[in-house]
């Protein structure tokens, strides 16, 4: 018993450091969650996403049906993502980046970069 | 072959379809296509050996490599399908595939696809792509395999039976949030293809996307359609033929005919029902109902056309 204890304070221990460890860095941690975008329901979501410049965005496809991001500005353009792929590009310069999906061009999105 | 066993053959070939979907007969009487059923017209029923010469066969969104639900085999269906056309009495002189002959432009899919296009015994094949075929990321996949006939544009027509057929491009040019595209340079080219021809050649038009507006929330059209339609309103004879809605829908206006195939791979709702078009997942036995491929006959004369469309069951 008294070695369980032991093992669930030290387990305790790490969580907390971890924690601060993450606290001390919260604006990276906030980039990197504003950097998902999932495709669902033929429709990126979220539709405009804010990150900082070097942020990667990441793109997962959570629908059925293939889905593709292309930018306007031919800036990227992924292959055909099928269910649960993913496509990844970092945006080093601020501006708007506009894009769609090449198979179901209804689907618009942004990607403001400050 | 005795007819007896030519028509147990071709019953044994619609009963292996039962588990998936064929293509569409056209045939073009009084100067408009009219759509038969195609499993029909392969049983030899009352009315279909009056069809005329089948002129041509169209397949649609054969999906080469999809495996979701609606249909874990794409490749049995497509299979199907073939057999259905090689079972017919007399071989169309040519096949058109209006597009998303694969699901992810992958170049295995492909290869798969061109390998089962060539068991069908019509050698002649003419395609267009879909957006599913144009979704690699260097947009290449498909025109390495068949951009010769159009110099790698997309677009390019073709004589036959004295009929003109005009393949059109309608993929690459998305405005978004918008519709299919043909584009200005297109456009011109048809103007100047159809420029000096008799307005009583009869015109054959295909194209992945429709090109009328069906359904615009789901980009079911193309967005500069009308100006191809202005071009082609002074022929007596139009067939506008697509695929991408996977589902027959039809209209007429005035000497122009429209009409979507059924996919070879899967179904989709209709316009509007559910959050896209997503394939439709329905019963098993229902679904080679609601796959098919068109054909179209000749009938006396070329302006006057017939077209079925015949399902896997």
């Amino acid at each position: 018993m008294i070695y369980r204890k032991y093992r669930t304070m030290l387990t305790l221990t790490r969580i907390a450091l971890l924690w601060a460890a993450a606290a001390s860095f919260p604006l990276s941690a906030t980039a990197q969650d504003a950097g998902q975008i999932v495709i669902k329901d033929y429709m990126f979501a979220p539709t405009s996403v804010t990150v900082k410049a070097g942020t990667t965005v990441k793109w997962t496809n959570k629908d059925d049906e293939p889905h593709t991001v292309v930018s306007d500005a031919a800036l990227f353009r992924s292959g055909a993502m099928d269910t649960d792929e993913t496509f990844s590009f970092k945006f080093d310069k601020p501006g708007t980046y506009h894009f769609t999906c090449s198979i179901h061009p209804r689907m618009v999105g942004t990607i403001t970069v400050e | 072959m005795s007819d007896d066993k030519l028509l147990h053959s071709r019953r044994n070939a619609l009963k292996c379809l039962a588990q998936g979907g064929a293509g569409t007969l056209f045939v073009l009487a009084g100067g408009v296509f009219t759509p038969l059923d195609l499993a029909r017209a392969a049983d030899d029923k009352p009315g279909t050996a009056k069809l005329g010469k089948p002129l041509f066969v169209q397949i649609s969104d054969t999906h080469i490599g999809f495996n979701k639900d609606a249909n874990p085999d794409v490749d049995a269906t497509l299979t199907q399908t073939i057999d259905i056309v090689n079972s017919m009495p007399e071989q169309p002189a040519l096949i058109i595939h209006t597009g998303d002959i694969t699901h992810l432009s992958k170049p295995a899919e492909f290869d798969l696809a061109q390998q089962m296009l060539g068991g069908l015994r019509t050698t002649e094949l003419h395609t267009v792509p879909g957006e599913h075929d144009t979704s690699d990321a260097t947009v290449t996949e498909y025109f390495s395999r068949f951009g010769k006939a159009s110099n790698n544009k997309g677009y390019y027509s073709f004589d036959h039976a004295g009929v003109h057929f005009i393949a059109l491009i309608n993929v690459l040019q998305f405005k978004p949030g918008g519709l299919g595209t043909l584009g200005a340079d297109q456009l011109a080219w048809v103007a100047a293809d159809l420029k000096g021809r008799s307005s009583s050649t009869p015109i054959v038009v295909f194209a992945h996307m429709p090109l009328w507006t069906i359904y615009e929330s789901w980009g079911w059209g193309t967005g500069d359609a009308d100006q191809l339609m202005d071009q082609l309103r002074r022929f007596g004879s139009v067939t506008v033929l697509n695929g991408h809605i996977h589902q027959i829908v039809q209209k007429v206006e005035g000497n122009i005919t429209f009409h979507t195939a059924r996919s070879t791979a899967y179904p989709q709702p209709i316009a509007g029902e559910g959050p896209g078009p997503s394939p439709l997942k329905v019963p098993a036995d229902q679904l080679p109902k609601m796959l098919g491929v068109t054909s179209v006959f000749v009938q006396k004369h070329p302006s006057s056309l017939a077209l079925t469309d015949a399902t896997l069951a």
